[in-house]
């Protein structure tokens, strides 16, 4: 199923001790060649190999969470595969899965219940593609002042992908929704250690559900998912945060009431206000599910502590993303934000991917703080001062680099 | 894992053949496991009970020198959130270790 060119197979295999009867063995290429250091405290981590992902950032080893180094972003606006970022919950995680015996239950509030094989997914219905930026939630929140607790990420717990499989709504309306249904719930093959912990089980409202939009999707960039970001089939919810991005997807459940599992009820919510945002260090009033990105961009050509050439012609690049409206503007600024000017909008693949943009910059010798806002069409953007919530979600401050021009 | 039939073996390594191997099932080995609790007052405590669901790294990353509250309520939601089976006498030991330690 999963192909791997021979000499990144002969890797993983030459060596090691260990070797899959059809997949891949990591003991070998686990070896940490490296270390980088986030810009914040406790933030060095090891870059490590794992099998079919190139050296990544290591958060945590189980369950295996990994994070896209930075420059990754600056390849191209397609995060590779082998690049993409890795997030669990739970540390029981499928380490085997046989393509043809696995099955997608999908059942509850349906006129007939469905149990769909990998083959059914990919030959019964009419595939889509959508190409889709993911994002977790907490993404960037070891940038978080006051700091607070979970997964401590820079910047690349997010990625760019051409998704392709089938839309939700098609397979919802083959088993046949039933009136009364609320919303539907999904689960995937991955689980707790102790039973008392919740398993992670995610819901959508029906009508978002059957938006055409929300995929059940079998590959990514054009082959198979890698294992860690879900293979073989995993969610899609395009715009939405990716805890709604099950992974091994294969319970999809139709229910007539409003799903109170712990992580819809207690987990993953955000302030319920316009900015989904409290003072540092209080907790919100009322919280809602978080749901949506808001808007971010990024220079991805240079980083911080860059030097430039003074009095020249630099191109300045990067990438700018939203919850789904698509990027209008683009806007840089050479002087910590005082002033701003618009830059040039890369091809368009779609409003829910990553939009390239570029400008040229001229600077005098000396420091300066380059800082990038991107618009969406209705009138969204991003704050000049990061704001604040106690699960450290949803960061999208204005990103400056301080950079010198000699 | 051990190599189950040469027929899998063959079809690993020729690329071209590897979509035939897909009667057998997809298999991923994890790299080992190499992070572990600092040494500190109230190690035992967290290393027989920590551990047991998610790797010491999961502490190491945490925000450093975050005291006393912060680890009293890691460890409350450990309990009461994730259902960690952990004894109260031991709960109050790892709390301090944590707060000591990281």
């Amino acid at each position: 199923m999963l192909v791997l060119n021979r000499r990144e197979l002969l890797k993983h295999t030459v060596g090691a001790a260990a070797l899959g009867s059809a997949g891949f063995s990591g003991a070998v290429g686990a070896l940490a060649a490296d270390t980088i250091e986030l810009p914040f405290g406790n933030g060095e981590r090891a870059l490590v190999k794992y099998p079919q992902k190139r050296p990544l950032i290591q958060m945590t080893t189980r369950p295996p969470q990994l994070e896209t180094p930075f420059p990754v972003f600056s390849e191209g606006v397609i995060t590779p595969n082998d690049a993409f970022f890795v997030r669990y919950h739970l540390a029981d995680i499928p380490l085997r899965i046989d393509p043809d015996t696995f099955r997608i239950e999908v059942k509850g509030k349906v006129t007939s219940a469905l149990s769909l094989s990998l083959q059914d997914i990919k030959t019964s219905f009419e595939p889509v593609e959508i190409v889709a930026v993911n994002q977790c939630s907490g993404n960037s929140r070891g940038f978080f002042e006051p700091r607070v607790a979970g997964g401590q990420l820079g910047n690349g717990a997010m990625g760019n992908a051409r998704w392709k499989g089938v839309p939700l709504k098609a397979v919802l309306d083959k088993a046949g929704v039933l009136a009364g249904a609320k919303q539907v719930t999904f689960n995937g093959l991955d689980g707790p250690v102790v039973p008392e912990t919740p398993d992670f089980v995610k819901a959508l409202d029906i009508d978002h559900a059957r938006d055409g939009e929300v995929m059940i999707a079998y590959a990514m960039n054009g082959a198979d998912l890698p294992h860690l970001n879900g293979y073989p089939v995993r969610l899609v919810v395009p715009g939405y945060y990716g805890t709604y991005w099950l992974k091994h997807l294969n319970e999809i459940t139709v229910i007539d009431a409003i799903y109170d599992g712990f992580w819809m009820k207690s987990a993953y919510r955000i302030p319920d206000n316009a900015c989904a945002c409290t003072p540092p260090g209080q907790a919100p009033v009322s919280t809602a599910p978080i749901n949506r990105f808001n808007v971010r961009s990024f220079i991805t050509s240079m980083q911080n502590g860059a030097t430039v050439k003074a009095n020249a012609d630099t191109l300045v690049k990067g990438i700018a993303f939203d919850g789904g409206y698509g990027i209008t503007d683009v806007l840089l600024s050479t002087d910590g934000g005082k002033t701003w000017t618009g830059t040039e909008l890369g091809q368009n693949l779609g409003k829910y991917s990553f939009r390239e943009w570029q400008a040229a910059i001229r600077l005098p010798p000396g420091t300066h703080d380059l800082s990038v806002r991107a618009i969406n069409p209705v009138g969204q953007s991003q704050p000049l001062e990061p704001l604040w919530n106690p699960a450290g979600y949803m960061r999208n401050v204005v990103e400056t680099l301080r950079i010198r021009a000699t | 894992m051990k190599i189950t039939s040469t027929a899998a073996f063959l079809a690993l390594l020729l690329p071209g053949i590897a979509s035939l191997a897909g009667a057998e099932p997809l298999t991923y080995d994890l790299p080992e496991e190499t992070a572990v609790l600092k040494p500190g007052p109230g190690l035992d405590a967290a290393q027989s009970n920590c551990v047991a669901c998610h790797s010491a790294d999961y502490i190491a990353m945490q925000p450093p020198k975050r005291g006393k509250a912060f680890w009293d309520g890691e460890v409350t939601k450990m309990i009461k959130t994730y259902g960690a089976p952990i004894a109260e006498a031991d709960a109050k030991t790892i709390a301090e270790y944590l707060a000591q330690t990281y």
